[in-house]
């Protein structure tokens, strides 16, 4: 079953993500090769908000990293915001990732010898914003997640919860097309995980288009769409309800 | 805007350091010592070397000295073959003569007779140097005169009993008189002290009794040389401790002056030469002191390469140190690498990164050593009483050696870390 079946033009405008035909092989040398994906075809609109699903080994993970612009696709095509991005030199990529793309990782992944503020700036430094005129901005955006008085701790002050919201006002910072998640809220309780689902799904309200992995089917359920992923391909996709529509005037 | 992302960019290397201080200042000591040890050493070989190249310049470098020396037991003995009263040897007249005529270039050849002699005045008694010279001794070895007037051409002529002494005799014989109103005794004869004169640069002090250690070397007395002649004589009597001994000695020294520099380099063997034929025994020396220079010249760039290879060797081991602290941080810092690559920095940033970071070791390590550098100099001269010269080029090749060793030693653990697969490094535990 192919997700990009309901393709049209009136979508195309909207549309932020298409995935054509894309294969992923991985060589461990010796002549051993993996082939992670098998031909993949997706495409996501704008303001969705959509799960990934799978057994481990079935390629979600690849899938994710080819999403996020850390790797590129063995064949096939894959154009963010109308740029493909599949043939695209390191620089580049690096670019267009730092720009298009905001992630939120299970284990947080904050740069420890930073403050919360500082980590925040992080993905601003790298588009050659200057951090002074946007110094505002960031602390609107501590203060969206609920930590505009911890500003200038450091993660290992924070909890994990604490931490993982940081993570998303770093993933906003650039205003990114869309916001990846690989397991959310895997690290977390199932209090301070639904806390920052609520964030997410917030965002999601908001307009944001979110991609999130997950192995849980409560996590899955707030999605509009799941694609449950199996061997390499698309196996089957839940769409529970269209996504409230932002972009259109 | 790019000053402050640059210096955004120190700040954060400047952080990431002083998350591990005493690793830092560790791999900072390795440069710490390394450029101190570079500026103290050349430091030191510079002083030494400035030392030696003075005391040669003293001699004049225009100048040739020609010197007699007592020829050695058994050619003595084989050459006068029977027992002679005196002992002949040396310099003769004819030989300034002959050096004077023979030698082109010759600006002056000036004659000295030096004779160890205790000096008198009223109840003070000083073991001196007796110079008997001629009146240009002032221009050729360069002599201040303090008071009164040096030796002139009317003493010489007509032999007579005067002298000059020098600043530390006339205040050793007349603590409390005029030196020029009196006179000063040399064996039985009385000299009308003339002038008192300051040495620019000492003659050698000669040591025929055994050096006399620790006594200042001034104690010299001038007198005119045809006045030596005749009140000493040609030969002189030592006795000592029941021996007896007669040297016939008719000139010690001879300053040869030239006209120039490249004169002094023809004259040289041209003097050995004409100094060969009319001495059977090797009973002289010439010395060159612009020889003597090139010589200390070119032991001073030995000694400073020797120096300076060790020192540099041991900037490399704090560069070697740098790169394995970096090596291990990239290693440890991985997550951070994947995690920075992640949210949009390029290959180039994180090797900016980690660059800065051991730049920032190196060049503070370089600081900290210039000033260390500039201290150890100024301690080793007050303990060691050594004379140490701090040039401002071995201070900037110690802190550009330190720079360079910091980008050197930077580059391959930073492109290592910005060739690190994102997925991977993000992997990382």
């Amino acid at each position: 079953m192919s997700a990009t079946t309901t393709t049209n033009n009136t979508l195309a405008t909207k549309e932020i993500i298409r995935l054509e035909a894309v294969h992923k092989v991985y060589s461990l040398g010796d002549e051993v090769t993996v082939h992670a994906l098998r031909g993949v075809d997706l495409t996501i609109c704008a303001g969705t908000y959509m799960a990934i699903m799978g057994p481990s080994g079935s390629g979600k993970s690849t899938l994710l990293n080819l999403l996020g612009c850390l790797d590129r696709p063995t064949a096939g095509s894959y154009f963010l915001g109308g740029e493909d991005v599949s043939r695209m030199a390191d620089d580049a990529l690096s670019e267009a990732r730092g720009r298009k793309i905001g992630f939120i990782f299970q284990s947080y992944n904050l740069i420890a010898q930073l403050t919360v503020i500082e980590n925040i700036q992080v993905p601003l430094l790298y588009q050659g914003k200057d951090i002074r005129q946007n110094m505002d901005f960031c602390m609107r955006l501590a203060e969206l997640v609920g930590l505009g008085d911890r500003a200038y701790h450091r993660p290992n002050q924070l909890s994990g919860g604490q931490q993982q919201r940081v993570a998303i006002a770093r993933a906003l910072v650039n205003d990114p097309l869309m916001i990846l998640a690989d397991e959310p809220t895997g690290n977390l309780d199932s209090q301070t995980g639904k806390e920052v689902l609520d964030l997410i799904t917030n965002l999601n309200e908001n307009g944001k288009t979110i991609v999130l992995v997950t192995h849980d089917d409560r996590v899955a359920a707030r999605a509009h769409r799941v694609i449950h992923m199996k061997d390499g391909l698309i196996d089957r996709q839940v769409v529970k309800s269209e996504p409230p529509d932002h972009t259109s005037p | 805007m790019l000053t402050y992302q640059f210096s955004s960019i120190i700040r954060l290397g400047v952080k990431s350091l002083m998350l591990h201080k005493l690793r830092s200042l560790l791999t900072m000591l390795g440069i710490i010592f390394g450029v101190c040890s570079v500026i103290a050493m050349l430091a030191i070989g510079e002083g030494a070397s400035y030392e030696a190249q003075e005391a040669i310049k003293k001699l004049g470098s225009n100048n040739i000295i020609v010197r007699s020396l007592k020829p050695a037991e058994e050619s003595r003995e084989a050459s006068s073959g029977a027992r002679h009263m005196s002992l002949k040897y040396g310099l003769t007249y004819e030989d300034a003569a002959r050096i004077q005529s023979t030698i082109p270039g010759v600006a002056r050849v000036l004659p000295m007779r030096i004779i160890r002699e205790n000096v008198r005045f009223s109840r003070n008694e000083v073991p001196c140097q007796v110079i008997g010279t001629l009146p240009f001794y002032t221009e050729v070895v360069g002599v201040d005169v303090v008071r009164g007037r040096f030796l002139c051409h009317q003493d010489e002529l007509h032999q007579n009993n005067v002298c000059a002494i020098t600043v530390g005799l006339a205040a050793r014989l007349f603590p409390y008189q005029d030196p020029l109103e009196h006179s000063i005794r040399i064996d039985a004869f009385y000299y009308q002290v003339a002038g008192i004169v300051r040495e620019k640069n000492l003659p050698e002090q000669r040591t025929q009794t055994g050096k006399m250690e620790g006594e200042p070397l001034d104690n010299n007395v001038y007198i005119p040389l045809s006045t030596s002649r005749t009140r000493f004589g040609e030969v002189l009597f030592r006795r000592a401790a029941g021996s007896f001994q007669a040297e016939e000695v008719q000139l010690h020294q001879v300053t040869v002056q030239m006209r120039d520099l490249p004169a002094v380099e023809t004259a040289d063997p041209q003097i050995k030469t004409a100094l060969k034929r009319f001495h059977d025994q090797n009973d002289y020396e010439i010395i060159v002191p612009l020889e003597l220079l090139r010589q200390a010249e070119q032991t001073k760039r030995i000694f400073n390469i020797v120096l300076g290879s060790i020192a540099a060797i041991s900037l490399l081991v704090g560069g070697i140190g740098i790169m394995n602290i970096m090596l291990a941080t990239v290693t440890e810092r991985t997550r951070e690498i994947g995690i920075r690559r992640a949210l949009g920095a390029k290959r180039r940033d994180i090797t900016t990164q980690f660059l800065v970071e051991t730049v920032v070791l190196s060049v503070g390590g370089g600081l900290v050593g210039v000033v260390v550098g500039l201290a150890t100099p100024l301690a080793v001269s007050h303990l060691a009483d050594m004379k140490t010269i701090v040039t401002l080029w071995s201070v900037l090749l110690a802190f550009g050696i330190s720079g360079a060793v910091g980008v050197i030693f930077g580059l391959y653990p930073a492109t290592a870390a910005a060739k690190l697969d994102p997925i991977e490094a993000l992997r990382h535990e």
